[in-house]
């Protein structure tokens, strides 16, 4: 279990990685405000050709980019579902002579492309974030949001204190899943059982799990809290960091690859003749 | 200098005036010495720790750290870059999910600018030897190498005086003669004043002076070996003779002529002595 960590990186050195976090974050941003942009499958298109893009110049095997969508399939499905029984088209679809109408229900071609539609948008949009946790460690992350978030700090929003809490958090993930483990198998060694059973009686087992675990990561809260004091640790704003995030040739090369696909998105809206 | 010195020193977690966990503490350490506390659970040990760096004020007395007033809240940064404390259990030191940027925090907190901190952070991981696994992840290190990168972040802030409560108890004996190595080499190389909290006999027989408390006093004081010869005035604080100075006793319990010796070697030699004398 100690494997597990939080988002999924995947330790290669490519272009995507050695891009900033910083501009990753942003390109991410920008590449969602493309996706929900597009009003056709044109501007669709040029996002799919960007995502290609990234992927391949991330170096990640595509096996891997791809099944991050397993954790969104169920979304995937149910929005599909809505829109194909329920999405007000013109054309009912007649199969062998049946309608496809049953009350409410009412599938029609429009509803089937615009289906498609929907679902290639949420795909990229899991696609796209997938490769920024898989490019960058949890650490350049949250460096990358402190930075960006810096302008909050005028709001006095304790940005730097809020990513600390963030890493120390991501830091004691593995852990706590140690934790995890040592106290159901002391509990098993008690004769509690986990893996049989309807899921209200798993549930009712979980949770002289979670007491304990509980306990703990408050006594751990307190000793790390004197820990960190005795490191001279005061919350200051004097405090210096020693990775600094720096801008490469690369970070403007993405940049404007961004802005052009907004601008793609956008004149495509304006001037081609609409599919859906 | 006076590394440390308390007066009079009485502390109490609770509020009611009755139990105080340090009942009028008079020590000193002087600069670049290595002292060991030893004590029963509950002794007052860890409490002792934590006065001298200011994560607890006493109820009563007086304590000076390297000249400054530890009970004047304005010191307190001060004291707590020069004296560093490591605790027991490496996993709730480390504050980052690499090893250089847990070193980093300590100087990162102090202010200093980016190049000196990375000057810092080789200095303390070649200290501890663990330069090989600047890049590596604390939670897949074993537990003394753990515990050698918590060693690492607090000499990263250069304090003069190191103070380490029970940081070998979760170690196996090859973590703790590690860790023992570190701390006696930073002793005698950088002068480093030296407090070592610790459960193990044999440990605190390596030190300079050695302080025995008790219900929150300190009971005995002096040279480990002075203090290992009263053996039965150990034991009614609940402690023990190092491993070889027990068997040793027990040998001249038996009419066995061996003289009294606390290290495996010494004791080797007096029984070779004992039985080539009985050859004859
Ligand atoms: N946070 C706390 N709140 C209240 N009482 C405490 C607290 N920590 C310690 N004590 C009490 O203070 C006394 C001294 O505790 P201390 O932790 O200093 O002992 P110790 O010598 O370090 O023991 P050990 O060998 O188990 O680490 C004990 O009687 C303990 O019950
Ligand atoms: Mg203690």
């Amino acid at each position: 279990m100690k494997d597990v960590t939080f988002g999924q990186y995947y330790p290669v050195d490519s272009f995507v990685h050695k891009c900033d976090p910083r501009m990753k974050i942003l390109f991410l941003v920008g590449y969602l405000v493309a996706v929900f942009l597009s009003a056709d499958f044109y501007g669709l298109g040029a996002c799919a050709v960007v995502l290609v893009l990234c992927v391949a110049f991330s170096r990640v095997p595509v096996r891997s980019v791809l099944r991050s969508i397993k954790g969104v399939l169920f979304l995937i499905v149910f929005t599909a579902i809505l829109n194909l029984f329920f999405y007000q088209g013109e054309t009912t679809v007649v199969i062998a002579g049946v309608s496809l109408q049953w009350g409410i229900i009412n599938i029609t071609v429009e509803g089937i492309r615009f289906m498609i539609f929907v679902m290639c948008r949420i795909f990229m949009l899991v696609m796209a974030s997938a490769i920024l946790t898989l490019t960058t460690t949890p650490v350049s992350l949250t460096d990358g949001l402190e930075s960006l978030l810096t302008p909050l700090k005028w709001i006095r929003v304790p940005v730097h204190a809020l990513a600390l809490i963030m890493s120390i958090a991501l830091r004691m993930i593995p852990a706590l899943m140690d934790e995890i483990d040592r106290i159901m198998n002391a509990q098993r060694a008690r004769g509690a059982d986990f893996s049989h059973g309807g899921p209200v009686k798993r549930v009712k087992a979980i949770i002289p799990v979670l007491i304990p675990l509980l306990l703990s990561a408050l006594r751990r809260a307190e000793e790390l809290g004197d820990a960190m004091e005795a490191r001279c640790y005061t919350g200051s704003q004097t405090r210096t960091r020693y990775k600094k995030l720096t801008f490469t040739w690369r970070d403007p090369v993405i940049g404007l690859l961004c802005a052009a696909l907004i601008a793609g998105v956008v004149l495509m809206n304006i001037y081609l003749p609409p599919i859906l | 200098m006076r590394a440390v010195s308390f007066e009079n020193v009485c502390f109490s977690y609770g509020n009611e005036e009755g139990a105080f966990s340090l009942n009028n503490i008079n020590l000193s350490v002087e600069e670049g010495e290595f002292v060991a506390v030893l004590g029963q659970n509950g002794s007052g040990k860890s409490t002792l720790a934590r006065l001298c760096n200011g994560l607890l004020t006493p109820r009563s007395g007086k304590i000076t750290v390297l000249g400054m007033d530890a009970c004047d809240a304005a010191n307190t940064f001060e004291i707590r870059k020069n004296v560093g404390v490591v605790f027991q259990n490496p996993d709730n030191q480390t504050v980052a999910s690499i090893v250089e940027d847990d070193v980093a925090f300590g100087p990162e907190n102090i202010g200093l600018p980016r190049e000196e901190i990375g000057r810092r952070i080789d200095f303390a991981l070649s200290a501890v030897g663990m330069e090989a696994y600047r890049n590596a992840t604390p939670a897949r290190l074993s537990g003394g190498q753990k515990q050698r990168i918590a060693i690492a972040g607090v000499l990263a802030v250069m304090p003069k005086v190191l103070i380490l409560d029970e940081s070998t108890a979760m170690l196996d004996p090859r973590g703790r003669k590690e860790v023992m190595d570190v701390v006696l080499r930073l002793n005698k190389e950088k002068k480093m004043t030296v407090l070592f909290i610790t459960h193990f006999m044999e440990e605190a027989l390596l030190a300079d002076r050695a302080f025995v408390m008790h219900r929150g006093e300190i009971v005995m004081r002096g040279a480990p070996r002075e203090i290992f010869s009263r053996a039965d005035e150990l034991e009614t604080y609940s402690l023990s003779l190092p491993a070889v100075g027990q068997i040793c006793r027990k040998l001249r319990q038996k009419g066995f002529p061996v003289a009294e010796c606390l290290q495996p070697e010494e004791l080797a030699k007096e029984i070779e002595r004992c039985a080539f004398r009985q050859n004859i």
